[in-house]
């Protein structure tokens, strides 16, 4: 029988070692699933780890786009990753990273067309102001309801998508757009576009925030008080009372930041890559940062990692499926596959396997 | 704006038909739950169990064998949720959301050759004279066999959970798993068995969508149903009948404000549009309040040993 | 300043190996950017089928390569771009919600043409834009709605209030009035394009009402089952024909058919005689169909509905054709006065007899 040891402490070497075992395991499963649809598996998975890096053709593009791509999923996981630490649970960043677009973007709206070095600070406080009113409703009703914030931060995922609608097509609809949906173009105007810090590099502010945000979190966790505090009430909720931890507080907390980063995100997002409120401005990375919070072992540094591969893949996979006609639902599945093994490997972190006879349960 | 154009009974007959996908795919995850395992991949099992069913019941023309192959299609999908996180240890949360991205991929491969097809139709049950009563006859004698089954499904599961040996040790591995092991009960394996009975409710909710609510294949037709179904079980403090209380709440304004809409009431659509979402929220709200004096268990009635890996370290 | 020469340099560098790798090859490569999976069944779907046209036309001589799910925003800028360099002569970008990022791509392009649908946008001489007058097609639905309908109440399910939309459902209104003075609309805003589950219920809480009729502006067969469902109820197919819910509910449909127009500008990039231009295209060029009448409508009314179809192709019958007035009662059309493209691709209002406000 095959049984798995408790490690009395992670294996240093296998928290290196796993992302690789799961990404050469990935490979060939994805290879397989590749073969079946008839394409050839080896180009395939080249496209997809090798061409958006180092393809002649395209990675002088798609390497700044990494960082495009990674840095709202990084600024978003790193806010989640606190509260999941203390077993708060936000599933709704996407719809905190709805609003923080629409405040921010309402502010810098609002100023058109006069040009000022102020007008991007107060969108970015904006922004996160946004973020953190719509994450704080599911913190107040946690706090003084009792109200599940799962389900309440969940389905105000829903109502932002509708706010969003509404504000596109109404109150920030562009009035020189003919009667379209959708707000004016920042990318147009210079004091509220989050343009590149330096061409070519794909640096925008939301890459330098989503770094400061990894910095400010590890920072936090590893030697502040509030920090500690997270972390002995995910571990050791009881202990965590007694030691004098403000439950409440400590909710408010999380969810705010994790609200804020989120809105921050949106704001980013909006003025930059994005350009533009639109009815379809989200595309689920408040939902996939939840995956990328996880796959970094919630730990700062990990979320990084985490992000900049979920981002390889799904520019990876799109060359894929432009240069090579792989089916886009082949590429969502091979994430999936992907997810499945780093998180399958990751047991041998914590666990050591041996072979011998001896019950399981 | 005639409001009077809006008939109560057709509005209810409607919504048990539109609340039954997420019904069936909450009282799934419900069981999943009660046994400490959170999944959240119930979106990626649905819209599985939605090509399943689909693809089975157009080749051999039997929406019966369909919705047969759709819950064990799912339950299969479900079983890589189901080892990785009992076996692997891994963490529920993201091998549930990772589920959910691999069900979305593979069921549009699947469906690639069925897109535009029309299934063959499942007929509603014929009950004589009964769907003839004036008022409850279409509330209550005129569905589809699916519908009667779920309502059935749900006070089965109810009663099992309730009154039942299996039930009680299926709550008792969600509360507490180390107990329950200490007792000699397979932890393990009650979990993998709540997993793929939380699978395969969810395909049958997925079939209900791609064979008789809408019905045909299209990439993508589940358009967050499975979401709702998670945010139900929550809502639902993890009761069965709450559930189907859940469901028919989130279901029936869904309908209701479709309804009113279309008589032209004079209320601006965003608002309608969100107020399922909204009057959810609302109601769990009241219902978790703490009381005067006393103190609300309901944000407590979760499984304790929700989410938690269990590994036997004797 | 120096920001964007290095980021014109940057460009004009990968637009050199962009064409150096077309020029290699002696095919044409045409891109396609879908909003949705191509089994969508509906929008995506009739764009897909517009481009295995185009390989069928000229076969050898053509690449075609696309990509579907593409959100709009960030991610259309990139893959656009990535088309680009990876060697595209021409870029179809299929979704309203592209128009920005075309036309940045383009600019960064200068040497590789783009065709953008349903925009208005053209900033650089590479771009075109292009759009189908489906408005041609609701005055027929219109008129055959206003005459099968028994309730006098005809329901419309409609996505988001944008132009298009809101113009469908006045030239519907229009066609459907004139030939039935009691006629009512009753109209649910799904704030979806695609979402069969929501779409059904929206059908039934409409036919729950006594709409006898059913016209959508959403994309999947949903409410068209629910048609069926509830019986002696018609629907018109959106976007594709929706030919399996024929002869009842569906009577008939509205096509999109891009791939004249596909073939056409293929066509000049390879004669090299392409240039950047408005198509708004409706019945007479194909790019509008209207499917196939079936005989759950009467002759009489199939004639006259053709007939409808054969004025408005030839040129003799515009839609919006005065008199006519808004909502509030004031003048918009005088008599015989049709209505200019400019009025119309930013129609805001809903024309006189319509109930209910346009959501904001």
């Amino acid at each position: 029988m095959v049984r798995l040891e408790k490690r009395p402490q992670p294996s240093k070497k296998w928290i290196y070692l796993t992302p690789i075992v799961a990404v050469v395991a990935t490979m060939i499963a994805g290879g397989i699933m590749f073969a079946i649809l008839g394409k050839d598996p080896f180009e395939a998975i080249r496209t997809i780890f090798w061409d958006p890096l180092f393809n002649e053709q395209f990675a002088a593009y798609s390497r700044p786009q990494l960082l495009v791509k990674a840095a709202p999923l990084i600024l978003i996981a790193i806010g989640l990753s606190l509260g999941f630490r203390a077993g708060i649970w936000n599933i709704g960043a996407e719809g905190q990273y709805i609003m923080g677009a629409i405040f921010g973007a309402a502010v810098g709206l609002a100023f058109y067309p006069t040009e000022s070095w102020i007008i991007f600070p107060l969108m970015v406080i904006a922004g996160a102001i946004g973020g953190l009113l719509w994450a704080m409703i599911p913190g107040v009703l946690r706090v003084y309801f009792r109200t599940n914030e799962i389900l309440v931060s969940l389905l105000l995922v829903y109502v932002a998508e509708f706010i969003l609608a509404s504000m596109s097509l109404g109150l920030l609809r562009n009035p020189e757009g003919a009667g379209f949906p959708g707000s004016r173009n920042f990318k147009s105007y210079a004091s509220a576009h989050n343009a590149e810090l330096i061409a070519g590099t794909g640096m925008h502010w939301g890459v330098v925030a989503a770094f400061i945000a990894v910095i400010f979190a590890y920072v936090l966790l590893a030697k502040h008080m509030l920090g500690f505090q997270i972390r002995l009430t995910g571990e050791a909720p009881r202990a965590a009372r007694f030691g004098g931890v403000n439950p409440a507080r400590l909710i408010l907390f999380c969810l705010g930041t994790s609200g804020a980063l989120a809105g921050l995100a949106g704001l980013f997002e909006v003025s930059g890559p994005s350009g533009q409120i639109s009815i379809d401005f989200n595309v689920g990375y408040g939902f996939t940062a939840i995956i990328v919070a996880f796959l970094g072992r919630l730990h700062p540094v990990g979320i990084l990692l985490a992000g900049l591969l979920m981002a390889l893949t799904y520019i990876g996979g799109e060359l894929a499926s432009l240069m090579l006609g792989i089916p886009a639902a082949a590429i969502q599945a091979f994430q999936g596959m992907l997810l499945f093994f780093l998180l399958a490997v990751d047991v041998l972190t914590n666990y050591r396997v041996s072979f011998g006879k001896a019950e399981v349960a | 704006m005639d409001l009077s154009a809006i008939s109560p009974t057709l509005l209810i007959a409607s919504l048990m038909v539109a609340a039954t996908p997420i019904l069936l795919a909450a009282i799934g995850e419900l069981v999943v739950e009660k046994a400490g395992v959170l999944n959240l991949g119930v979106e990626g099992m649905m819209i599985t169990g939605a090509i399943c069913g689909f693809a089975i019941a157009v080749e051999t023309g039997s929406p019966v064998l369909g919705f047969i192959c759709a819950a064990i299609g799912a339950a299969i999908l479900s079983m890589i949720f189901g080892v990785l996180t009992q076996f692997f240890l891994s963490n529920q949360v993201a091998t549930g959301l990772a589920l959910t991205l691999f069900g979305l991929g593979l069921s549009s491969l699947l469906g690639q050759s069925y897109v535009g097809i029309k299934p063959p139709s499942t007929e509603k049950i014929d009950f004589p004279l009964l769907s003839d009563i004036p008022y409850l006859g279409p509330i209550v004698f005129n569905h589809d066999l699916m519908v009667y089954l779920t309502l059935a499904l749900v006070a089965a599961v109810w009663a099992t959970l309730k009154y039942t040996r299996a039930g009680l040790i299926l709550r008792a591995v969600g509360e507490n798993h180390d107990a329950a092991h200490a007792l000699g009960y397979k932890v393990i394996r009650v979990r993998l068995m709540a997993i793929a009975f939380g699978g395969a409710c969810a395909g049958l909710g997925g079939a209900y969508l791609s064979l008789i609510r809408v019905p045909q294949w299209t990439e993508g037709m589940t358009a967050g149903a499975g979401w709702i179904a998670l945010a139900i079980v929550v809502f639902a403090s993890w009761r069965p009948l709450r559930v189907l209380l859940g469901a028919y709440l989130f279901g029936g304004v869904t309908v209701l404000q479709l309804n009113l809409q279309a008589a032209g009431m004079a209320i601006p659509v965003e608002y309608l549009s969100m107020s399922p979402y909204l009057i959810t929220i609302l109601v769990l709200v009241i219902m978790s309040a703490p009381r005067k004096g006393g103190k609300a268990r309901m944000s407590l009635a979760a499984p304790a040993c929700l989410g938690r890996a269990f590994h036997a370290s004797s | 300043m120096l920001r964007r020469t290095l980021i014109a340099t940057a460009a004009a560098a990968m637009a050199l190996t962009g064409t150096a790798f077309a020029d290699g090859h002696a095919k044409t490569k045409v891109g396609f950017v879908y909003v949705g999976p191509v089994g969508d069944g509906g929008w995506t779907y009739e764009h897909d089928q517009g481009r295995l046209a185009v390989e069928e036309a000229f076969g050898d001589k053509v690449e075609t390569i696309f990509q579907e799910n593409v959100p709009e925003g960030a991610d259309a800028e990139r893959v656009i771009t990535q088309m680009a360099l990876s060697g595209a002569n021409i870029i179809f970008t299929t979704s309203f919600g592209y128009m920005d990022p075309t036309n940045a791509v383009a600019g960064k392009f200068p040497d590789v043409k783009f065709e953008h649908a349903t925009g208005y946008k053209r900033e650089h001489p590479n771009v075109s834009t292009y759009s189908a007058r489906f408005y041609e097609g609701r005055a027929v639905q219109g008129h055959i709605a206003g005459k099968m309908t028994k309730t006098n109440k005809i329901g419309y399910i409609a996505s988001f209030p944008i132009p298009e939309v809101i113009r469908g459902i006045n030239a519907a209104y229009i066609h459907a009035k004139k030939v039935n003075p009691d006629v009512e609309f009753n109209i649910v805003w799904a704030y979806t394009w695609f979402d069969p589950a929501k779409e059904a219920d929206a059908a039934t809480a409409l036919i729950e009402q006594g709409a006898d009729v059913i016209l959508q502006h959403t994309d999947s067969t949903a409410p068209q089952a629910a048609a069926q469902k509830a019986g002696n109820v018609i629907t018109f197919g959106q976007a594709s024909d929706m030919g399996e819910y024929a002869p009842m509910p569906r009577v008939s449909s509205i096509i999109d058919n891009w791939a004249p127009y596909y073939i056409d500008r293929v066509k000049a990039v390879m004669d090299g005689t392409w240039e950047s231009k408005d198509t708004w295209d409706g019945i007479a060029p194909g790019m509008v169909e209207i499917g196939e009448i079936s005989d759950a409508v009467p002759a009489d009314v199939k004639a006259e509905a053709l007939a409808l179809k054969a004025s408005i192709s030839d040129g003799s019958y515009h839609v919006f054709t005065g008199p006519l007035k808004k909502q509030d009662g004031s003048d918009w059309l005088a008599d015989g006065e049709t209505a200019d493209d400019g009025t119309l691709a930013g129609m805001n209002f809903y024309v006189e007899g319509l109930t209910g406000d346009i959501p904001q």
